[in-house]
């Protein structure tokens, strides 16, 4: 194709991309670089049904007047990146100087809100991609190998998860585990323990997220390999049966290097998706022994009334950044493979 | 005789129909748009200013929302604003404050004096910012029938009888974990801290200033007691809000609790609940901690606030509407739907708990400005204590540095 041409083709994607994806994230970094003006504290009394008492208000004529003078804020550079909110320089150095051994190290850093929730973020994106990558395939060549009748109702069934919006989905979850619930009466009766709770543990809790993060994703890899096995080619396959390959080896030597271009474009959106987990930290209400990256920019945003945006900017891109650096093995790859084909 | 009588009566139903025809509802025409919470006493009172006053205004619109707190500020920073009044309470009104967003009533107080009783103004250094019309508090809940059952006198008074009490429950074989509290990881828990705080005596900034004073010795002793009332709460405790404690209560699963006052009328009801629940539980005054003599609560107010971003004329017409909203017929009609700081209210056994606990001389929730981000930081750094992850004194410290980092970026400490 000309230069001409696919510069016209792919106009309207790039000004969308633009316009949708490039501007806002630009946004989002200039408004991480400036912290709110000062407020100007008036020491009142304030009085109510309940009695009066001594209270400070904000020089609301004061503080806007520095507003207006300065839109965007005050011009912090990358404090907030590196405040104890964020990468914590200062509170790592410390924790380095003052601690005996790495454990304790360790746990003066697991103490900081970013890095226990990029600790969980992380384990949460490790344990659950490969499991999905692996029971996927499994699922895709076990529905493939049915019997014709009930292929469409076992890809029916295997879909189901994926139908359900993931808040629905983790708090039916949520509900199953509670002790009165039925998975969570069941665990209960099995380890004979009446204060037995799932929701209690940080281990049991973590588990919990992660079997709903295979649980939920699974549909995904699973439909689109069972898609991939559609394309294996029959004389390949012949081929090897011919020179005695067991089933076991066909599906190691043959049906899984064909499918492995499918598998670096699963494993990319895994990634994607698993590393901004979110929704089921806040069904699950497992703040207390989980909080993954995105949970901590809802948090900023929301929780104390007075929006962070600094702070949720910053979280947004440290976010931004650590996913392609997670992506780039499989990025890189497949360049390489794009490259080696072209030439 | 009997003529007269009818006759007497349907220009007495004449009289009423026009209700709003006396109700004084400022400026004709104008549009009113109230942004409220979403729970009964609010309905009521929003629903009493449309039937006096919907009339006479070009449009009358209410948005009852629980995301009310996520979105007033946004919703009032505009001129002209989306909303002309946001029916809100003691931390809320804050939160409106910080940005300039809600305007003084003395004018319109003074105008309107009819249906507001003095003590429901809600003054910032002479600026009458809102005006209340109901409280509420978290305060005690007990089972009468179980506390008998383990040997308990009376109803416990302070914390450490509610403690007690909550073993005697135990050794006796009748409950392994006899206590449900709203300790949801986030606000929840951080306002279970405020209280117990407060009934220790503790202040939380160094006053005048925004420099956090949590980690002291009152903070420890605060963090001492939630810790050994965890003992005997229900394991997932830090998952509970309001609904959730209200559930296990309702089910019989609790013989003591520390929730809502706004709760108590649809937990005393025959709805939800067996009949051997309702008629034991008793709701009294928050308890004492550490031998102070005034209740560990937070009080709180609902009320009224209108919005600096609009006419003067649809002020005065939506602030009208809403004050003639507050009299003694509507309290009558929605008695239990709220422990109304109004004339015409009967406390009924629902409202026991809030009134003695105000009554006791309980604090109210802080109206300071930097209070939402120190809430906050308590929200999300006391768990780690809470699970026995960490020490007391980390807890506090992790609390003060986690609001110094909030607080310096919202402008509050350099």
């Amino acid at each position: 194709m000309k230069h001409r041409t696919f510069f016209w083709f792919i106009l309207p994607t790039l000004s969308a991309m633009v316009l949708f994806i490039a501007l806002p994230i630009v946004s989002v970094f200039v408004q991480s670089l400036f912290v709110e003006h000062e407020q100007v504290l008036v020491v009142s009394e304030s009085c109510g049904p309940f009695g009066c008492s001594p209270t400070t208000t904000v020089d609301t004529e004061a503080t806007a007047k520095l507003r207006e003078e300065q839109p965007l804020g005050r011009f912090n550079g990358l404090g907030t990146y590196i405040n104890r909110s964020h990468l914590a320089f200062a509170e790592i150095g410390e924790a380095w100087a003052n601690s005996d051994s790495l454990g304790d190290f360790w746990s003066q850093v697991y103490n900081l809100p970013f890095y226990s929730a990029l600790t969980f973020t992380l384990a949460y994106t490790f344990i659950v991609t490969p499991l999905v990558l692996a029971l996927g395939l499994a699922i895709a060549v076990g529905v493939n190998n049915l019997p014709r009748a009930l292929k469409g109702l076992a890809i029916f069934i295997s879909l189901l998860p994926f139908l359900v919006t993931p808040l629905v989905g983790s708090l039916i979850l949520f509900w199953m585990v509670d002790g009165d619930g039925v998975i969570g009466a069941t665990i209960q009766r099995i380890f004979n323990d009446p204060s037995l709770s799932l929701k209690a543990s940080t281990a049991l809790t973590w588990t919990m997220l992660m079997v709903y993060g295979v649980w939920h994703t699974l549909p995904f890899s699973f439909i689109t390999f069972y898609a991939g096995l559609q394309t294996v080619p029959d004389d390949t396959m012949e081929a090897a049966q011919i020179d005695g390959a067991t089933k076991w080896q066909r599906l190691i030597h043959v049906i899984v290097p064909h499918l492995m271009p499918l598998v670096s474009f699963v494993t990319l959106m895994l990634i994607m998706d698993n590393f901004r987990v979110f929704e089921p930290i806040v069904s699950f209400k497992a703040e207390a022994h989980a909080q993954s990256l995105s949970w901590i920019i809802y948090n900023d945003l929301r929780e104390s009334g007075n929006p962070l945006y600094a702070s949720a900017g910053a979280t947004s891109l440290i976010t931004i950044i650590l996913a392609v650096i997670l992506m780039s093995p499989v990025l890189v790859r497949t360049w390489r493979d794009f490259t080696r084909k072209s030439h | 005789m009997f003529l007269r009588k009818i006759a007497a009566a349907t220009v007495f139903a004449g009289l009423m129909g026009s209700a709003s025809f006396a109700a004084d509802c400022g400026p004709e025409g104008q549009s009113i748009r109230i942004l409220a919470s979403d729970f009964p006493a609010i309905h009521a009172v929003a629903g009493a200013a449309e039937a006096n006053c919907g009339g006479a205004a070009a449009e009358f619109s209410t948005n009852h929302t629980t995301e009310a707190r996520q979105i007033m500020n946004a919703a009032l920073t505009p001129n002209p604003s989306e909303y002309t009044s946001v029916i809100l309470a003691n931390a809320t009104l804050t939160q409106l404050m910080n940005d300039g967003l809600v305007r003084p009533l003395n004018d319109l107080v003074e105008k309107y004096k009819d249906n507001i009783p003095p003590n429901l103004l809600i003054t910032i250094d002479g600026n009458v910012m809102a005006v209340a019309f109901m409280a509420n508090s978290q305060h005690l809940f007990s089972r009468t029938d179980i506390l008998e059952q383990a040997g308990v006198d009376g109803i416990p008074s302070s914390y450490e009888e509610v403690i007690e009490a909550a073993e005697k429950i135990r050794a006796a074989g009748i409950m392994e974990h006899p206590l449900v509290m709203n300790l949801q990881t986030g606000w929840n828990v951080g306002e279970v801290f405020n209280m117990i705080y407060l009934g220790h005596g503790g202040e939380f900034f160094t006053p005048g200033s925004a420099e956090p004073s949590i980690n002291n010795e009152k903070g420890l002793a605060a963090l001492e007691t939630m810790k050994a009332l965890v003992e005997y709460a229900h394991p997932d405790h830090l998952t509970h809000a309001s609904n959730e404690t209200q559930g296990l209560w309702e089910s019989g699963q609790a013989a003591l609790g520390i929730m809502w006052g706004s709760r108590g009328a649809a937990m005393l009801d025959d709805e939800g609940s067996s009949d051997e629940v309702t008629s034991n539980t008793v709701l009294s005054a928050a308890p004492t901690v550490g031998g102070g003599s005034t209740p560990a609560a937070t009080l709180w107010w609902d009320g009224i606030a209108i919005a600096a971003n609009v006419s003067d004329e649809e002020a005065e017409a939506t602030f009208a509407a809403l004050v003639s909203g507050l009299t003694p017929d509507m309290v009558a009609a929605n008695n239990d739907d709220a422990v109304w700081l109004l004339d015409g209210f009967t406390p009924g056994p629902a409202a026991a708990g809030v009134a003695a606990t105000a009554q006791g001389g309980a604090k109210p929730y802080p109206m300071i400005p930097q209070m939402g981000l120190l809430h906050a930081a308590l929200g999300s750094e006391l768990t780690d204590f809470l699970k026995g992850d960490e020490s007391a004194e980390q807890a506090l410290a992790d609390v003060e540095s986690a609001y110094r980092t909030s607080a310096k970026e919202a402008g509050f400490l350099q």
